[in-house]
């Protein structure tokens, strides 16, 4: 049965708990009260002061845990987790132009990180030129601009793209980057099935939270499906969708929303996929998930598990899928960007460790740590150079990574896991009512969520009910101390002028008859029910920009515009 | 908050010139009647009598707000000068509110030819229903020649509001309206067009279908024996129908101009400013002289007696409390 | 001139997000805020244009001006915003900005005319306080 205590034992320890309760407890607390009139973590769920086997009456080890690399997967997806491979180290990068981010990319990879993760400028993200009016003042800020191959091809000079596994996180022009990327691979000789890497590509989290969002929710979807169904018979490496927390996490939702709203979305994408009358084995191992690793420790933790055991029923048992691989929950997890201060920005490294040990404790495949000054700015090499080395401690010396699921069987993390799944199932519940995520997403449901707990969470902080180290509690008025963090420093104007250069230098040099078709062909194709991959790519080519590309399909999908929901 | 003769008629005449400035300033002063100057309104229906306006109201969710956004660029080009006025409940504790109906038709921000602004109510009473309708005079005055009132929810404000439409359009869309219980409450009643919106959905036809035959019945839609309401289908997202719906709009407006209904409709919109501003004036009176009176109502309601000669007197009372009339 | 004591005058606010960064977790947390602390809080959405928030902010005649920007491209938008406010003759009107902006930008801003800066984990009850204020000294200066 796997069942960890008998009644009677169970039954002793309650009646011990209970006189231990009214008699140890109450003597102690008689002198000196808890410090809070109540402790609850970030999904306001209240934790007791103690935990015993009493919480986890009628636990069955066999069904809940299981062993790492069986079913339901809750200690981990393989077998041999990092005893046999670390997670990699795969630290988000890139700003300025595709020079900055390749010589960035370089010294991350020569300090150790094992795997590259591009961040692109907010142009770049929503799909428009570096000259695009809205680009003004906005080109290499917050990430790399890559309007073109060209740029692509400039950001992997001197790396071997048949060696690297590549993150992109990028999203309505997920499709074009991808086409820059395979180009640039193929340049450098690189087969297809062994370009490894992944296209976030996940929608309907723009709408919920990042709001990077170009088209309405359904030709997004549609899009998004096509990149998936194209990359699963073409690119067996790669990943064409990392299912995101992350952003609904850091607009403001509770763990257990990030939780259920990922998952919910999880479960929209692979019915649609089903809907193309794809096989769910044929595509679900290539789905992977990107999680949020925030401060309250167990918490995260607990979630981690949670979430492994949620998706591998969900594919067992809903989509009856029946290779192991399509069960598993592949993840990459980043640290709580929203956790970090502007105030005492050193605290920052002390926050992004412990997030870090809760991922790792967690069982993440793959993760990126935030560096201290990112409240400022995109990170100074100093600031990324700790930050990964944060990783390389955790796995080199703290000895965390040297057991698998470490924290398993204690009486507090099981029943966290318990309750945060249940609550999520709750949700899911909630939104399959509604019609799936999709609906949900289109009558506003997640986002309407999303601000309530964000308001709650501001008046919580703002009442003391929840701390921030520097900023509600021990603050010291120290401005100078963050007047002198060594901030990264580029010429964005500069940067911006180049780029504008670079772009109109290859309008001006590319083979105009070869470049209009490609684009009336690509339009032609969007009104159609198509898969628009192969369109791309060749637009991509035939040296269409990233603007151009998503301008057209503009034409024939509209732009998204929000509706009011506070 | 007070301006001079001589400013206002600078202000009015800037505003008539198209300074977006000045006209919100003077629709600042029509939102809040204890700031207006007295001669503004009279100075406004001088020149206001030709405008369209139309009252957009209907089911939550239904695509208003795109809608309205839509067909104020098929109304622009058609050459003409559109104002929408954006109609938000506020919260009755604070008496703050958000006004987020905007939002959806900000590419228009930037249009000489729109102007578009957001009222809440205010926590006064009626006063919502007054500051718009004294907004749609300004407007009508300034030459805005369509005036888009958008409405959520049904209430008596809106009823009011949308009495002094001179075409009212109801938005609905597929599965929500298969049971037209939801048309049959207030304004939604009685509609001259009917928008079936999210065209794109699996059960458009048959929502249309439905929604077809009971305008035919005359279960809903306006009960003026020549216009039989049309129903217009669009999906605002895609941009459809939305050439239909204008050309509908211009349609119903030149057939009450034939009838002579706009006079009656400017007439009835003017009577009932006055009587709401005269409601407004009694309802302040009332709550000043309430508090003059606090003591004795106290006494009254600890002991039960007089109640009724006390309103009376509590009546009279506030009649004290109303501004003397401007000489001419 | 019609004059009747009861009604507190409600000030209005523009809640606007300019350039092109999505984040508007704590734009929506500080509109929620001044509603709840009575004002008339008017919400432009993300992407505005400075065009687009001086439009708004004269046709809905407001009384304080607030832009939240994430992107880092904030010395940049809030000069072409505070010209923008210049052009069409309405620099009484005070602005204030926050977002993911560095101590040593402060003054900066400043200079270009912002009235004030709100950095990350500024308090909410400071914000609407501030804003109270510049919403008064703006209608006591209208006077």
């Amino acid at each position: 049965m796997g069942n960890l205590y008998d009644k009677k034992s169970l039954n002793e320890i309650k009646n011990s708990f209970e006189k231990w309760e009214k008699e140890t407890l109450q003597n102690w607390l008689n002198q000196v009260p808890e410090r809070e009139k109540e402790f609850t973590n970030l999904s306001n769920i209240p934790i007791k002061i103690l935990y015993t086997p009493a919480d986890l009456e009628d636990f069955d080890y066999n069904a809940k845990l299981g062993f790492p690399g069986n079913y339901p997967y809750t200690r981990g997806i393989h077998a041999t987790m990092y005893r046999a491979r670390l997670w990699t180290m795969r630290m988000f990068s890139g700003f300025g132009g595709p020079e900055e981010t390749n010589k960035r990319l370089k010294f991350l990879i020569e300090h150790g990180e094992t795997g590259l993760s591009l961040a692109f400028d907010y142009p770049t993200l929503i799909g428009i030129d570096p000259d695009d009016p809205m680009a003004e003042g906005e080109v290499g800020i917050v990430g790399v601009s890559v309007p073109t191959i060209e740029d692509m091809k400039i950001v992997f000079d001197g790396i071997n793209m048949g060696q690297v596994t590549t993150n992109m996180t990028i999203n309505p022009p997920a499709p074009v980057l991808l086409s820059f990327y395979v180009g640039v691979a193929e340049m450098q000789g690189v087969p297809y099935d062994k370009i490894g890497g992944t296209t976030q590509n996940d929608p309907l989290k723009e709408f919920i939270a990042q709001k990077s969002y170009v088209f309405p929710p359904e030709p997004a979807v549609r899009v998004s499906m096509d990149l998936i169904e194209w990359s699963v018979k073409n690119l067996p490496k790669w990943n064409p969708i990392s299912v995101s927390g992350y952003h609904i996490r850091e607009a403001g939702s509770t763990a257990v929303q990030e939780l259920a709203f990922t998952i919910a979305d999880g479960i929209e994408y692979v019915r649609q996929l089903i809907s193309r009358g794809l096989d769910v084995d044929e595509f679900a191992h290539r789905i992977s998930f990107f999680w949020d690793s925030h401060i309250n420790f167990f918490e995260e933790i607990a979630k981690f598990r949670a979430a492994r055991r949620m998706w591998a029923k969900i594919m067992k048992e809903w989509f009856h899928a029946k290779k192991e691989r399509s069960m598993w929950m592949r993840f990459h997890t980043q640290t709580a960007g929203v956790s970090l201060t502007a105030q005492q920005p050193w605290n920052n490294i002390i926050r992004t460790t412990i997030e870090a040990m809760a991922a790792v404790l967690g069982g993440t495949q793959s993760l990126h740590t935030n560096s201290f000054d990112e409240p400022f700015r995109v990170p100074s090499e100093f600031a990324a150079k700790i930050a990964l080395r944060t990783q390389q401690i955790i796995a080199y010396e703290s000895g965390i990574a040297d057991t698998i699921d470490p924290l398993a069987g204690s009486y507090y993390v099981e029943w966290l896991t318990d309750e945060i799944e249940e609550k999520a199932w709750n949700y899911i519940d909630r939104i399959e009512k509604l019609g799936g995520m999709l609906e949900a997403v289109k009558k506003g449901f997640p986002q309407r969520e999303l601000t309530e707990a964000s308001y709650n969470y501001q008046r919580q902080v703002e009442e003391k009910r929840k701390y921030i180290v520097g900023v509600n509690i021990f603050e010291d008025n120290q401005v100078d101390e963050i007047r002198n963090v060594p901030l990264l420093e580029f010429d964005q104007a500069e940067i911006e002028r180049r780029q504008i250069s670079r772009i109109r230098k290859i309008r001006s040099e590319r083979d105009k008859e070869l470049w209009e078709r490609s684009l009336n062909e690509l339009r032609k194709a969007a009104e159609k029910d198509v898969n628009l991959m192969p369109y791309i790519l060749q637009a991509a080519k035939a040296k269409a920009t990233l603007g151009e590309i998503i301008s057209a399909l503009k034409e024939v999908f509209g732009s998204y515009v929000e509706p009011p929901i506070y | 908050m007070s301006v001079s003769e001589l400013n206002l008629d600078e202000l009015l005449d800037k505003a008539s010139k198209g300074n977006l400035r000045s006209i919100g300033k003077i629709l600042s002063y029509l939102e809040n009647p204890y700031t207006m100057p007295e001669s503004l309104l009279e100075k406004l229906a001088k020149m206001a009598g030709k405008a369209h306006i139309i009252g957009v109201t209907g089911i939550p969710g239904s695509g208003k707000s795109t809608l309205i956004s839509r067909l104020i660029t098929s109304l622009r080009k058609r050459g003409y000068k559109v104002a929408v006025v954006a109609i938000d409940p506020s919260s009755p504790i604070s008496g703050g509110a958000l006004l987020g109906d905007r939002l959806r038709m900000q590419e228009h921000a930037t249009d000489p030819g729109v102007f578009i602004r957001s009222i809440s109510s205010k926590g006064l009473k009626g006063g919502l229903s007054l500051a718009a309708l004294t907004m749609i005079e300004a407007f009508d005055a300034f030459g805005y020649d369509k005036i888009i009132i958008e409405t959520v929810g049904v209430g008596q404000s809106e009823v009011d509001i949308m009495s002094v439409a001179n075409t009212i359009v109801v938005v609905t869309m597929p599965g929500a309206g298969d049971d037209i219980q939801a048309l049959k409450a207030g304004v939604m009643e009685i509609g001259d067009i009917y928008v079936l919106n999210k065209d794109d959905k699996e059960e458009a036809s048959k929502t249309y279908e439905y929604l077809s035959f009971a305008l035919e019945k005359g279960d809903i839609g306006s009960s003026d024996s020549n216009w039989i309401p049309r129903l217009i289908r669009t999906s605002a997202v895609m941009g459809k129908g939305i050439e239909d719906l204008t050309q509908a709009l211009e349609d119903h407006f030149n057939y009450i101009k034939e009838i002579g209904k706009t006079k009656d409709k400017l007439i009835s919109r003017r009577t009932s400013m006055i009587e709401m501003l005269a409601e407004q004036l009694l309802y302040e009176g009332l709550k000043l002289a309430s508090k003059e009176m606090d003591d004795e109502l106290r006494l009254s309601a600890e002991r039960g007696s007089h109640i009724f000669n006390n309103a009376i007197r509590l009546a009279k009372k506030s009649i004290d409390y109303l501004p003397e009339s401007r000489k001419d | 001139m019609l004059s009747l004591q009861y009604t507190k005058y409600q000030y209005k606010v523009l809640v606007a997000k300019l350039g092109i960064d999505g984040h508007d977790r704590g734009a929506k947390v500080i509109a929620r805020a001044l509603k709840d602390a009575g004002f008339e809080v008017i919400y432009t959405g993300i992407r505005q244009t400075p065009e687009q928030i001086v439009s708004a902010a004269l046709q809905e005649d407001v009384d304080v001006i607030g832009v939240s920007i994430l992107s880092g491209a904030h010395i940049h938008h809030m000069n072409k915003l505070m010209e923008e406010l210049k052009n069409a003759g309405a620099e009484d009107i005070p602005v204030v900005v926050g977002g993911t902006i560095p101590v040593i930008d402060v003054d900066e801003l400043k200079k270009i005319g912002v009235k004030e800066v709100f950095l990350p984990g500024e308090s909410l009850n400071r914000i609407v306080d501030v804003v109270r204020r510049l919403a008064e000294e703006k209608k006591k200066a209208e006077k």
